[in-house]
């Protein structure tokens, strides 16, 4: 019966195809570590938030009058509202924290070097998209925290000469902050932004089946066709589309084995998740800011305007440059830097290990670097913070002129042909 | 190389200069779980502070029920003003008027204790001396220049301070020290129930989610461990 379905579905949807092509007979390196996790954890978090998000809207009310107490009444009135909200706030917070890791594990693999340049870039769109859709969404609760943030962040756009202040008004919708801009966050938070992201992940996983996973030890499992005896390859069925083309070895298909290491993963996830969401989820104030328990309020400024703790890296940058427009730009580069970083890169080795040791070290700064920012981001802007973020802010971008530097000769290890396991 | 990693981490501890409270403030050390402190507060809010300032997102009969009081004698106990048990915390003072008695209106309270934190309240409502330089003739040391008056110096009295900043104890109220303590301590804890209702079932709830996922955690451990043993 089921297989006759199937059969009936097949002949007009490539599923079982789809399923083996992406799943069930994908190649994966079979040495992915601890890092990988987060690839798949993103996905989950994505779910959770466009889940909890719908059941949120359900109850929200998207106007300057009514916002703030909907948030209230979805807190108190609303069945199991409380959790719909913490479950979407702390969501928000572990996405970037997941993203992050998750990029991290590109830098130190070399996953965004050649031919995996596209899917870096779609990665890095996905990262710029997610941030304006959280930057949007922290309108929404309509907190003082929320007003003055957004205040902030869009009088930047005021800075670019001559259309500067048409600018600010065309995204505000209003001379100031008002209804009228959370109106359209709203709109932007809840169609567009999670479509555009979920086009872009969808983009993303395809880009990464076309060009196969890399993995902590840098080295190709797609080999080339007929250069591998035949005991040497790796005794797992995979789809044609990658047989065809390529001799595989040292990988095994993804369903079912990374698909229960990866459950094993989300429980582990989901397990430090709820410690925070059930038991914290202020976030000790980095999650929900204490402002945002008083509703916006265009006339009282909160003590120390400061962004959600994800935005901290490219704030500080932002803050320490003296003049507005510089430090727009700054900021801006800061992200343009990342989308570039392929071809920064000059070198052929991916993996950290087998690269000179300066490249470690400098990967190493340009964490702590960013870490550092990220810090002073949330904090209050005094003359020490700022001299320690100007020095923080050369290590961001010196990492990627360092990098460009030494990777065109680098004096790299042997890389080995096969993965050790 | 290394020398420039060791600078950088010699700078981190330069953090430690993150901006604290300005003021001190005393520990309130209130039990969410203790209903008949939290009935008390419920009391000392609807004879003393409701009067200006509203619980707007919290409703009448929620109170009742999370605090163990029947509807009916919540009605006839708590209620003074005629409105339905399922009615929001309101009062009837006009913002525009109030802003011009007190130079602003008087906040709505519901998530005081989220905003400020409840030590701040317990500290803040302990706090007031006298300062004949103020309209209503106290000033506080946690919020200074107020506007509202010491709404509780029935029972506290007012305390004083001496030009070198030196407290005297409050004289003139109907409570000891330790007692009226006890009543801000108890206001304290309905104001940090009313912040979150749901906080004491959110972590029932917690307790319950991560014994679950540590179960699930351990299973999925042993049946990753049986998959992979095909994998050399």
């Amino acid at each position: 019966m089921l297989t006759n379905f199937m059969a009936w579905m097949d002949k007009r949807l490539p599923l079982t195809d789809a399923w083996n092509k992406h799943l069930a007979q994908y190649p994966a390196p079979k040495n992915f570590n601890f890092w990988y996790f987060f690839g798949s954890l993103a996905m989950l978090v994505l779910v959770n938030q466009i889940l909890t998000g719908v059941w949120l809207t359900m109850s929200y009310e998207p106007s300057g009058d009514g916002a703030f107490a909907s948030v209230e009444y979805i807190m108190r009135d609303v069945d199991y509202g409380w959790l719909l909200r913490y479950m979407h706030s702390t969501g928000a917070s572990a996405f970037f924290i997941v993203v992050y890791l998750h990029m991290m594990r590109g830098l130190m693999y070399g996953s965004y070097q050649k031919p995996r340049e596209l899917l870096w870039i779609f990665g890095m769109l996905i990262f710029l998209v997610l941030m304006a859709e959280a930057f949007m969404g922290y309108l929404l609760p309509w907190g003082n925290m929320s007003y003055w943030g957004a205040q902030v962040i869009i009088s930047l756009f005021g800075a670019i000469p001559i259309v500067g202040d048409d600018l600010t008004q065309w995204i505000r919708g209003d001379y100031v902050i008002s209804g009228a801009t959370l109106n359209r966050f709203f709109a932007l938070h809840v169609v567009a932004m999670p479509l555009v992201l979920v086009i872009l992940v969808f983009l993303h996983i395809l880009a990464l089946h076309e060009v196969g996973s890399n993995n902590p030890e840098g080295v190709e499992v797609k080999k080339k066709k007929g250069s591998i005896k035949l005991e040497d390859q790796s005794k797992f069925k995979f789809h044609a589309q990658y047989t065809d083309k390529y001799d595989i070895v040292d990988a095994i298909p993804f369903h079912p084995y990374y698909s229960v290491k990866d459950i094993m993963g989300v429980a582990f996830f989901l397990f430090i998740f709820c410690w925070v969401m059930f038991f914290a989820p202020e976030g000790g104030g980095y999650f929900i800011e204490a402002p945002n328990f008083e509703p916006a309020n265009g006339l009282k400024t909160p003590e120390h305007i400061v962004p959600v703790w994800y935005f901290g890296p490219f704030y500080t940058i932002l803050r320490v440059v003296p003049d507005k427009l510089l430090g727009a730009a700054a900021m801006f580069g800061a992200i343009i830097m990342l989308f570039a970083l392929p071809w920064f890169d000059r070198g052929t080795v991916k993996a950290m290990k087998y690269r000179c040791t300066l490249h470690t070290v400098n990967l190493i700064q340009f964490v702590i670097s960013f870490l550092i920012l990220g810090y002073l981001g949330t904090k209050a802007a005094t003359p020490l913070n700022n001299m320690i973020g100007t020095v923080a802010s050369f290590g961001y971008f010196g990492f990627f002129i360092a990098l460009w530097f030494y990777s065109k000769n680098e004096k790299t290890k042997p890389v080995p042909e096969r993965v050790s396991h | 190389m290394k020398k420039l990693l060791l600078a950088i981490c010699a700078l981190v501890p330069l953090f430690a200069f993150a901006a604290g409270p300005s003021v001190h403030l005393d520990q309130a050390n209130n039990d969410l779980t203790d209903k008949e402190s939290l009935k008390n507060g419920f009391k000392t809010y609807i004879n003393y502070c409701l009067g200006c300032h509203q619980l707007q997102y919290q409703r009448y009969n929620r109170t009742f029920k999370d605090l163990g009081i029947e509807e009916a004698d919540g009605v006839a106990n708590y209620m003074y003003t005629g409105e339905k048990a399922g009615d929001h915390i309101t009062n009837t003072m006009p913002n525009k008027e109030a802003a011009k008695w007190f130079g602003t209106a008087p906040p709505d309270l519901t998530l005081e204790a989220r905003l400020r934190s409840p030590d701040w309240i317990y500290t803040y409502l302990r706090s007031f001396y006298m300062d004949s330089e103020r309209p209503f003739g106290v000033n506080n040391k946690v919020f200074k220049d107020v506007g509202m008056p010491h709404v509780l110096q029935d029972l506290q009295g007012v305390s004083s301070i001496d030009e070198h900043g030196n407290v005297t104890p409050a004289m003139g109220g109907s409570l000891t020290t330790e007692e009226y303590d006890i009543v801000v301590r108890d206001l304290t804890n309905f104001l940090e129930y009313v912040g979150e209702p749901s906080k004491l079932e959110r972590e029932a709830m917690g307790y319950k989610v991560l014994i679950f996922l540590f179960i699930f955690f351990v299973i999925s451990y042993f049946l990753k461990k049986e998959y992979w043993k095909d994998v050399h």
